[in-house]
């Protein structure tokens, strides 16, 4: 069978299953069979997660250059593209309301996908070409500051809403959403596995060596972080037309600290480990919400500056709990709880084959071989 | 003129706050290079701490210079401790690692100290005690300074005389220049670098807290975040004046401080509205990356293989 074909019944497949799963969450339900509008929510949110997690994952953990603004990029895509639906969604509804509803819908939707991704790639290339010239890790820097700057420049654009929030058209459903994750993990897949994802797979091992072979160092951090953003950026497209109202407390470092959770947790560099990852991290405050019956003794200190040993519920120690896992982590296991591993069904086929030219040679005291091989031929010949 | 000078001094207060902050985060990437993530945060630990201390100690009702001092020093020591006790908990296990995971614990610590003072004091700001009684004293022209200006100008100034002391007159400030200039030959040749990387925490810590203790004073509004954006800008001075520099630091926090009120002042006139003076620093951080990413002060460092 081709590859195209399989690839073919594979995006069926994928579509198919979104569908179900998307009529599942309307009212009438996929014949009869249906799920609550909260798990119905945290699907979705988790789906958004998932494009976050694995764009960040190319430039994180597959490049080695070090994001912590994710949420920036994410405000930019959402922002531009609501800006467009808002101003021109109704013309637009009305000049393609030959193709019915959802199909005027869908194709506004796609044209705003389109902006984001955009305008959030241009502004990748704005902030990556002088960070990622450069060795170290004024990347983290530049991009945790451009993530609070951009806060503040939306907040106080008038034409967005500015501080009062924005409210948006709700275009994506969870088909879109579904398919929008599928692509993402798809693109990120096939990138890390071309000649290019080779390319930043040698700048994260070595950078110096990398471009002692020649790869072009620059070029390829500039690339890798220009797809993550335009990637972020259609996360925040998603998310701005399913949440149908944008305040610009959704895009506040804690976001971008949630979206380096989930790929430090997962694994860097590990594509189905920032998916999981993805999951745990949207699942992990719902669980704690539940267990919010659960006291903690803390330590609190009063308006009026009297320190109390008061009770409190497990829910609201959750970012602390978050810090925690992100510290434990690094001690522990700093390549991530799953490494640079990746789950799939090959893992219950086949024991995995230690590749040839893995043995090492030399002991471990560092002897040279040649010293080595003389020892043996002696002893050998004492034998004798 | 009379604004102009104005602007000026509120620019080199504020920018004197920076200079204290970025010497701590010039010091610990000089000998570790490590962006301390927390060290915005220490600052703001300090002026809790401050603001505790005030409190406990009842310096908040009777405002006098002996209560000041011991609340500035109370609370430099005591984040200090807290510098050093980070440094030993949840950096030195990862030294070994590469630089990515210290600067993934680095930003944990960050994390876990703002939340941790979400929980304990609750994400409302708190109001700083008046230490000092707060009086406006008018220099020529209309210009005027008040005394929580001059005293961040006085404090920070002496700190830092004592700090060029420490680091250039005594044996520990010789042994953290050999660390920074080479930890493996600083070990080799008999140095403790784990007690110098731990006093170099510890002294970053406690100018960090000086710095919240008079900003606290100065504008008095605590709140668990205050460290976020403060630190960043403090962090894009150290990289202005060069990071590992220490009067890079000094000068680079200065320069911030002054761009930024004048951007404030001015801005206006050249179509710069007043509200982006917080991407002042960040305009300033992508400049420098692009035309000298060595920073003003320092030297062009060949990497070596």
């Amino acid at each position: 069978m081709s590859s195209l074909v399989k690839s073919l019944i594979f995006g069926i497949i994928v579509i198919a299953l979104l569908y179900i799963v998307n009529a599942m969450m309307s009212s009438a339900g996929f014949f009869g069979a249906g799920i609550d509008d909260y798990s119905a929510r945290l699907l979705v949110f988790i789906g958004i997660n998932i494009i976050l997690a694995t764009s960040l994952n190319l430039i994180n953990g597959f490049t080695g250059q070090f994001s912590i603004g994710h949420a920036g990029f994410m405000a930019v895509g959402a922002y531009s593209s609501a800006y467009f639906t808002v101003t021109y969604g109704k013309q637009l509804e009305t000049a393609f309301s030959s193709l019915g509803e959802v199909g005027a819908t869908s194709i506004i939707l796609l044209i705003a996908i389109l902006i984001g991704a955009v305008v959030a790639a241009i502004v990748g290339l704005i902030v990556g070409i002088p960070s990622l010239r450069l060795r170290g890790d004024y990347l983290a820097i530049v991009t945790l500051g451009f993530a609070e700057i951009i806060r503040i420049v939306i907040l106080n654009i008038d034409a967005v809403g500015g501080a009062t929030g924005y409210t948006v058209p709700g275009y994506a459903s969870f088909l879109w959403i579904g398919i929008f994750a599928v692509i993402t993990v798809v693109v990120v897949h096939n990138i890390v596995k071309s000649d290019a994802g080779r390319a930043l797979i040698s700048i994260r091992e070595d950078e110096l060596a990398a471009e002692a072979m020649g790869v072009n160092t620059t070029r390829y951090k500039v690339i890798s972080f220009v797809i993550s953003s335009a990637f972020a950026g259609i996360a925040g497209v998603l998310f701005a037309h399913y949440n149908k109202f944008l305040s610009t407390n959704d895009f506040q470092f804690i976001k971008s600290f949630e979206v380096i959770i989930m790929i430090v947790l997962g694994g860097m560099g590990s594509m189905t480990g920032a998916i999981i990852g993805a999951i745990v991290v949207t699942l992990l405050p719902e669980l704690l919400r539940q267990l919010s019956f659960i006291q903690v003794p803390f330590i609190q200190v009063s308006s009026s500056g009297e320190v109390l040993l008061s009770s409190i519920p497990l829910d609201s120690l959750r970012l602390v709990i978050f810090a925690l896992i992100l510290i434990l982590t690094m001690i522990l296991r700093p390549q991530g709880i799953f490494g640079t591993n990746e789950f799939g069904l090959s893992w219950l086929k086949r024991p995995r084959k230690e590749t040839a030219g893995t043995e090492t040679v030399g002991d471990s005291e560092g002897t040279p071989i040649a010293q080595q091989e003389e020892a043996k031929r002696l002893t050998s010949e004492e034998e004798d | 003129m009379d604004t102009f000078v104005q602007q000026l001094i509120n620019g080199l207060t504020i920018g004197s706050i920076y200079a204290l902050i970025a010497l701590g985060y010039t010091m610990v990437y000089g000998i570790l290079r490590l962006i301390n993530f927390a060290h915005g945060d220490v600052f703001m630990v300090g002026a809790y701490t401050g603001y505790m201390l005030a409190i406990h100690l009842g310096f908040e009702s009777s405002p006098s210079i002996i209560g000041f001092a011991v609340v500035l020093f109370g609370s430099m020591i005591i984040s200090a401790v807290i510098g050093m006790l980070i440094e030993r908990f949840a950096y030195r296990p990862v030294r070994k690692y590469s630089r990515m995971t210290t600067l993934i614990t680095a930003i944990g610590m960050s994390l876990f100290l703002e939340y941790t003072f979400v929980v304990i004091f609750s994400g409302t700001p708190r109001a700083f005690p008046q230490l000092l009684p707060n009086d406006n004293y008018t220099l020529f022209g209309n210009a005027t300074i008040n005394t929580s200006q001059l005293l961040i100008f006085v404090v920070s100034i002496l700190l830092m005389l004592g700090l060029q002391y420490i680091i250039f007159k005594t044996k520990v400030g010789k042994a953290m220049r050999a660390v920074s200039f080479n930890l493996n030959s600083a070990k080799l040749m008999g140095v403790n670098t784990d007690f110098v990387i731990a006093f170099t925490f510890g002294l970053g810590s406690a100018l960090a807290a000086a710095g919240g203790v008079l900003v606290a004073q100065y504008n008095p509004k605590i709140e668990p975040l205050m460290g976020l954006l403060i630190g960043l800008k403090a962090f894009v001075a150290a990289v202005l004046g060069g990071i590992g520099n220490i009067p890079g630091a000094v000068l680079g926090g200065l320069l911030i401080g002054a761009a930024e009120t004048l951007v404030v002042g001015y801005g206006q006139y050249i179509g710069i509205p007043s509200t982006y003076r917080d991407a002042v620093a960040f305009a300033i951080l992508i400049l420098v990356l692009l035309i000298r990413p060595a920073g003003l002060l320092g030297s062009n460092v060949q990497e070596k293989v």
